[in-house]
């Protein structure tokens, strides 16, 4: 056990942490750099794409330091804030942490307070400066940031590029010599932290985890210490390029475990493996049923593919336990699904998986967070849609999640990101100079405030500079009432939203405005109107329609003629029926585009 | 029945607002009308010996054709087409081309009908679409053709111009009455896609269109016609009793045609073709003994959505007994279906086998055609 380490690397977006990791397996032969497509740990396009990690990964390399030989786990984590709990989970399971700052660019929120996370569990942090060799490279300036967060010493901090391969044999060196081995007796019950799960439609359900104490053998009968459910381990190993299954795995290395689970639900991110005929004496601290924050509805464009629906999340959920979903109907959308996600990433992310993986294409609700509602009957009923919202007479009060958030950014910024925040509701509850150039801010915010617009409205008061990151702090009252929005006298119920009293007219205002934009004008007058109860608090109006006449129609204009009509009747097909108004689809993302 | 197209594709200069397929520079007309008459010989075969009733020289603007060039291709016409002892041969003519020498040469030639792109008769008007006429050439040509004798005559006029009031509009539609024209083409102006005027009203320099004033001003026009004693026989033209255009109620009615020139289209049964809308590869491919065209055959819905198209933008409507025989009863009972809310209110009517428009309808001919529509 003495040689093995195990670690993370924390990172932000495009820090270069991918890049980094491509540079480790190279270099330690775990794959070729033939086979080495770029940035091999992170397996879906979408992240890919966006250049993020949405699940965490792990792989196991050897590497040898003059005659000793050494095992290294290397634990990617998630790197956004919807995934936190997870990141929480996968540096739980590690000893050390790689920091890995850019050079160009400085320490981010992101990497703080993942950073935090990382100290909070007595990891080993190494910091790297990465990317040094390009142009813009600020490497003193981000030395003493790293400094001025750590306590490290200069000399410690190792610069590198993972492009060139500088620094990267410093890097093993002090993954050898400053990460410490992992402790725990194999000789114990069995102790296992899982730290992420992934479904493969062959295998079922594939659990990650790392030993802390005991070993896991092919065909034990084991047991989930949070969940209760125990199932045999068909199948145990480690984690290289692939999969490699062996007859045993023991305390201080990293593997997975295959059950036969088909359902991902079933095993939970954080939970404790033990075995059942002789079990640990207590579950590793630190696992939480994650629930989802964020709702939204989720409908199919055509109404035909509703079942189709059902099968696509049913099997995204597969391999996305934090995915939750429930059947629910709208006047305006038909059949769909009130979905739950971590976050708003995780939001598009599935919507995106949707249309990619499924080619399934659809219309998204105004997305709102999960209240609690308390009647004067003393019931507690969880708000997941306005329409779950009790009569306005029987509520006593609501209560609203709020989240801690921090913010880095440039000084000259603060007194825009001060009166972003404030006008969402938070409150400042602290502000910390990182160095002369970078500061932190820490406010208190709903976060159904973030829900809508916040990060976009932060990136442009600052100018792209200001990284952000939040984590829930707990349920507290707020004035909140459902906001409607009517289409002549009809109430559009896929657009209503619950929305803080104060802000709700110039809400219903902005709302109102936009939907004036986006319906086309009929063959009659249409009124939108936003109401709160039965009292409206704005109102327009689109006039009635027009000739839509007399285009000519020359001999050679049939065809064109034909098929610019036909383009009209699939455009009305994807229109949606309120009452007698024809809405078009984007106008239920409206809510998502208001600007002021 | 089958009629024959020919587009001449040069203009003087660009109206603003349209689309059709044109050039400015006259470098190549010799070319081009060489080519054409070479096509002519090339598509001999194409309405397979019907007789042709109707020939229609469209644009671009056919009154810049020379005597010479209207005699070539009214010889190679003949010599390969067979012609009925009656037919109709319209010229569209720009009021800037009508002068005593042109108008006679139109006069000597076999053209016995006319259709003069007037478009209004002020000046702000004309100044605003970009026509190379003035206001004055637009009473003077209709003058001087008629006493010429040519007495079957169209002009176009379009409303819903910016500067055109309701007031200015009927001046227009009593100086067409009082000159007692026996057929109108009135279009609304639309704004089409890449032409200037679409430029200059997305960069704001042009107001955008009112649709409020293009509907008032198409029911101000649908009145005044019919007080007139015209037939609104299409959603855009009016015609004196026997005095329709019978080439383009050919295109109404379905029936063949032959287009010659680049980017003329052609319709025979079940497929549509048209040349290429440039003039430079039209020649060349013609010299080498090649029609230059793309060819689309209809499939059986899209052949019924045409019907349905363009027999419900006539006075003569939808037969019935045709969609019946040709499409089958299940799809006619659908349509019955279909239209029975716009026959509820008022935009439809059905009558003696025949389902067509109102005048209500017709403001809105596109909208319900749409929905009429098969997928």
């Amino acid at each position: 056990m003495k040689n093995y380490r195990n670690f993370c690397i924390i990172a932000h977006i495009d820090h270069g942490k991918s890049t980094l990791a491509d540079r480790l397996l190279e270099s330690t032969k775990t794959v070729s750099s033939r086979d080495l497509q770029e940035q091999t740990l992170d397996n879906m396009d979408l992240e890919r794409e966006r250049g993020i990690t949405i699940k965490s990964h792990a792989i196991q390399m050897d590497f040898e330091h003059g005659k000793d030989k050494y095992v290294f786990n290397l634990i990617d984590t998630p790197g956004h804030v919807d995934f936190s709990y997870e990141v929480s989970r996968s540096i739980a399971a590690c000893e050390g942490a790689l920091l890995l700052v850019d050079a160009t660019q400085g320490i981010q929120a992101q990497t703080i307070s993942n950073l935090y996370l990382a100290m909070d569990h007595d990891l080993e942090i190494i910091p790297i400066i990465n990317k040094v060799d390009m142009d813009g490279a600020m490497i003193e300036e981000v030395a003493d940031q790293i400094i001025d967060l750590i306590g490290v010493n200069r000399e410690d901090i190792i610069e590198a590029s993972g492009k060139t391969g500088v620094g990267v044999d410093l890097i093993f060196d002090a993954i050898i010599n400053r990460i410490p081995c992992p402790k725990g007796d194999p000789e114990e019950p069995l102790q296992a932290l899982i730290f992420d799960s992934m479904f493969n439609s062959y295998r079922g359900v594939i659990a990650y985890f790392r030993i802390f104490n005991g070993k896991i053998k092919k065909g034990d009968k084991i047991k989930f210490v949070n969940t209760g459910n125990e199932y045999f381990a068909d199948e145990v190993g480690i984690l290289r390029m692939d999969m490699e299954p062996r007859a045993t795995v023991g305390a201080g290395d990293v593997g997975y475990l295959i059950t036969g689970i088909k359902e991902s639900q079933m095993i939970k991110v954080g939970d404790t493996i033990t075995i059942k005929e002789n079990p640990c004496e207590q579950a590793i601290d630190g696992f939480e049923d994650v629930k989802p924050m964020v709702f939204a509805g989720l409908y199919p464009i055509d109404s035909d593919d509703f079942e189709d629906l059902r099968e696509s999340l049913g099997k995204l959920q597969l391999n996305d336990a934090s995915l939750t979903y429930e059947p629910e109907t709208s006047l305006a959308l038909g059949f769909g699904f009130r979905c739950g996600f971590l976050g708003m990433l995780h939001l598009e992310i599935v919507q995106e998986r949707l249309d990619r993986e499924f080619d399934m294409a659809v219309i998204t609700t105004v997305p709102q967070v999960s209240y609690d509602c308390f009647t004067t009957r003393k019931e507690h009923i969880v708000i997941h849609t306005p329409s779950d919202l009790p009569d306005p007479s029987m509520i006593e009060r609501i209560e609203e999640p709020y989240i801690k958030a921090q913010i880095i950014s440039k000084p000259e910024f603060t007194g825009g990101i001060m009166s972003l925040c404030i006008d969402k509701r938070g409150f400042l509850t602290n502000q910390v100079y990182l160095s002369e150039t970078r500061v932190e801010l820490s406010f208190e915010i709903p976060l159904a405030e973030i829900v809508f617009d916040f990060y976009d409205k932060l990136k442009s008061i600052s100018k792209g500079y200001a990284s952000f990151d939040y984590h829930i702090i707990g349920m507290r009252p707020g004035k909140l009432v459902k906001l409607d929005i009517l289409l002549n006298g009809e109430k559009v119920d896929a657009l209503s939203a619950m929305i803080h009293r104060d802000k709700a007219e110039s809400f219903g205002r902005k709302m109102c405005k936009k939907l004036r934009e986006l319906i086309n004008r009929q063959q009659f007058v249409i009124a939108i109107q936003a109401a709160i109860g039965s009292k409206i608090v704005a109102r327009e109006t689109i006039s009635a329609f027009r000739k839509d006449v007399t285009a000519k129609c020359y001999g050679g204009d049939i065809s064109r003629k034909r098929k610019l009509l036909e383009k009209q009747k699939k455009g009305k097909k994807r229109m949606r029926q309120v009452g007698n108004v024809e809405v078009p689809q984007q106008a239920f993302l409206a809510v998502l585009k208001l600007d002021d | 029945m089958a009629g024959i197209y020919i587009h001449i594709p040069f203009c003087k200069q660009a109206c603003h607002y349209c689309n059709f397929f044109f050039s400015t520079s006259l470098k190549l007309k010799n070319d081009l009308i060489s080519a054409l008459i070479l096509e002519i010989e090339l598509q001999k075969n194409f309405l397979s010996g019907e007789m042709v009733e109707t020939i229609y020289f469209g644009g671009g603007t056919p009154s810049l054709l020379s005597e010479k060039d209207l005699d070539e291709i009214f010889n190679q016409i003949q010599k390969h087409f067979t012609i009925s002892s009656d037919p109709e041969i319209t010229l569209e003519a720009n009021p800037d081309d009508l002068n005593a020498d042109n108008i006679s040469i139109l006069k000597n030639s076999p053209v016995n009908r006319l259709s003069i792109g007037i478009q209004s008769f002020h000046e702000a008007d004309l100044k605003y679409m970009n026509r190379a006429h003035n206001a004055i050439e637009a009473s003077d040509c209709i003058e001087k053709v008629q006493s010429a004798g040519f007495e079957n005559l169209n002009i176009d006029l379009i409303y819903g111009t910016p500067g055109l009031s309701d007031e200015l509009w009927l001046e227009n539609l009593n100086k067409f009455h009082e000159n007692k024209i026996t057929h109108l083409s009135a279009y609304a102006l639309t704004v089409e896609e890449s032409t200037a005027l679409d430029h200059f009203i997305k960069t704001g320099k042009s107001q955008a269109l009112n649709d409020e004033q293009a509907r008032s001003q198409m029911i101000l026009l649908m009145d005044f016609m019919r007080h007139s004693g015209y037939e609104h026989y299409e959603v855009s033209n009016f015609a004196l009793p026997g005095k329709r255009s019978r080439h383009n109620s050919s295109y109404w009615k379905g029936a063949a045609y032959l287009g010659l020139g680049p980017a003329a289209h052609s319709h025979q049964s079940n497929f549509r073709q048209w040349n290429i809308a440039n003039n430079a590869k039209y020649i060349q491919s013609i010299k080498t003994g090649k029609v230059p065209m793309e060819r689309e055959i209809l499939s059986e819905i899209q052949q019924y959505n045409e019907f349905l198209m363009v027999s419900l933008r006539t006075v003569w409507g939808i037969d019935l007994k045709i969609i019946e025989e040709r499409f089958g009863k299940e799809k006619l009972e659908d349509l019955l279906l279909n239209s029975i809310p716009f026959q509820n209110s008022g935009k439809m009517i059905q009558n003696q086998g025949v389902l067509k428009l109102n005048p209500t309808g017709m403001l809105e001919a596109d909208r319900i055609t749409a929905e009429l529509f098969l997928d």
